[in-house]
């Protein structure tokens, strides 16, 4: 098996689907043409410059630039977390409570898996860290993103359950139990699900990525393997750490509900 | 004793006043006046400034659940987090349980209630049937001081002379009474002092929702 390199015509040539659909879309006046165009010429965009920043960093082969491009990747899954959410937290704990969990935990899983799993030489060196710090940080992102996001919408919709509870003498976490299991069983939903359908409904992107790029299947599918336990440990802890300062900052020292720090899209 | 001192409950002027064991105080004010606030800031369900202290204890020197414990708050409308109204009675732990179960059948009796009632859905039980549950709900625990809003709104009058009965029978075992009700005959009946609060201006309102 060997690597066959694409050229700007195969790009070219594997494009034509979405301008046949493109097409189709301006002939039968479905005005879809513009957000496919958008999205497909954002996507490539994107994922040029990353390349050559990428090519770069790996060229260079310096910690520093390597933590420099985490940082921003990292912030990008902060920004992409918090303004998800239709009803945040005030001033800096929507922050916090963004950005803590996966930054933890994206940090230990990247270690994890570049120091004491794949151990390459030297360990630190940005073509292992990055590319595994992003998938890690994607997939906390939308984990940790509808943990917030579900766990803030069934407490203010069932806010006089809640306060019952508390009002016969519960904790804040007797009386969150279920707005915290509802948000912990959502927010792993994902990634369970991309789990158990590996293999059977899809071949994930990565491995689908290395087979054609010359790998033998078995060894891509133990990277898969290593790559969606590591995922998956790291989404369930970012989910856990998230939903239990969710039921901290929805409460206060008192156990006393305080939806009135929520802010509304509406009120800012 | 209940010891109600300079409480600030939303948008209440501070209020000083205090209840003795056995007694009852009537709030009343038109709607919106800041009934429930107060019952609410007495309870510590809202954060409130002042002092509330029960027999000498400040309410901050005692954990949160242990202070909702004695002093029970009993919304005007109940809310119910399991299908059916048995698992939200506290009944669980074995030593007190046998005790508990005989104080609720007891208490459940007294409200025109049946064991029965414990196992429907709480979606078919009438509004008057889940407000008295609601009632035996709270007052299961035996709590010390009980603040009640609106607890006769959703009866007929013969359920509502049971549920009176029932409080004056806790009056008689040394309960301190809160009552928040629009009802001028069980007021009359029931309360030994009142404490009317007068009609909210509507710029108060406006500014406290901008404030909160």
């Amino acid at each position: 098996m060997t690597y066959m390199p694409l050229s700007l015509t195969d790009l070219a040539l594997s494009s034509f689907l979405l301008l046949a659909s493109g097409a189709l879309s301006i002939a039968l006046r479905l005005g879809l043409e513009k957000s496919i165009g958008v999205a497909a010429i954002r996507m490539l965009l994107q994922l040029a410059i990353v390349a050559l920043m990428l090519k770069f960093i790996f060229e260079v082969n310096s910690p520093l630039w390597t933590v420099f491009f985490a940082a921003i990747m990292f912030a990008g899954a902060v920004y992409e977390t918090v303004s998800r959410q239709t009803h945040r937290f005030p001033g800096w704990q929507t922050y916090i409570l963004g950005a803590g969990p996966q930054f933890a935990v994206g940090l230990l899983a990247t270690l994890l898996a570049t120091a004491a799993v794949i151990g390459g030489d030297p360990w630190y060196a940005p073509r292992f860290v990055l590319p595994l710090l992003g998938m890690v940080l994607g997939n906390t992102m939308s984990g940790v993103s509808l943990v917030i996001e579900t766990m803030t919408g069934s407490a203010l919709r069932e806010r006089t359950a809640i306060e019952a509870r508390l009002a016969l003498g519960a904790s804040r976490f007797e009386a969150l139990a279920d707005v915290l299991h509802r948000g912990l069983r959502t927010g792993l939903m994902p990634i369970l699900s991309s789990m158990a359908a590996t293999g059977i409904v899809a071949l994930p992107g990565m491995m689908t990525g290395q087979i054609l790029a010359g790998i033998n299947p078995v060894d891509a599918a133990k990277y898969q393997v290593m790559i969606l336990l590591l995922i998956s440990g790291a989404v369930a802890l970012a989910v856990l750490a998230t939903g239990l300062s969710a039921v901290l900052l929805l409460t206060d020292d008192r156990h006393r509900l305080r939806l009135d720090r929520l802010q509304s899209p509406s009120s800012k | 004793m209940l010891r109600v001192a300079h409480l600030k409950a939303g948008p209440l002027p501070p209020l000083t006043f205090q209840v003795a064991p056995g007694s009852s105080l009537a709030v009343e004010g038109p709607s919106g006046s800041g009934k429930t606030c107060l019952l609410r800031a007495i309870a510590d369900l809202d954060p409130a400034p002042g002092q509330v202290f029960l027999d000498g204890a400040e309410r901050n020197e005692v954990p949160a659940q242990v202070w909702r414990k004695a002093v029970r708050y009993c919304a005007a409308e109940p809310a119910w987090w399991t299908d059916t109204p048995r698992p939200a009675f506290n009944l669980d732990n074995s030593q007190t349980s046998r005790d508990a179960g005989v104080r609720l059948l007891r208490l459940l009796a007294r409200l025109a209630l049946s064991d029965n009632h414990l196992d429907r859905s709480v979606a078919v039980l009438s509004t008057g049937e889940r407000q008295r549950l609601a009632l035996a709900r709270a007052l299961l625990d035996e709590p010390r001081v009980i603040l009640l809003d609106e607890p006769t709104a959703a009866l007929d009058s013969a359920n509502a002379a049971l549920v009176e009965e029932l409080l004056k029978y806790l009056l008689l075992s040394g309960c301190c009474l809160l009552l928040a009700s629009h009802d001028q005959g069980l007021i009359g009946r029931m309360c030994d002092a009142r404490l009317q609060l007068a009609k909210m201006p509507e710029a108060e309102k406006l500014s406290r929702f901008a404030a909160s």
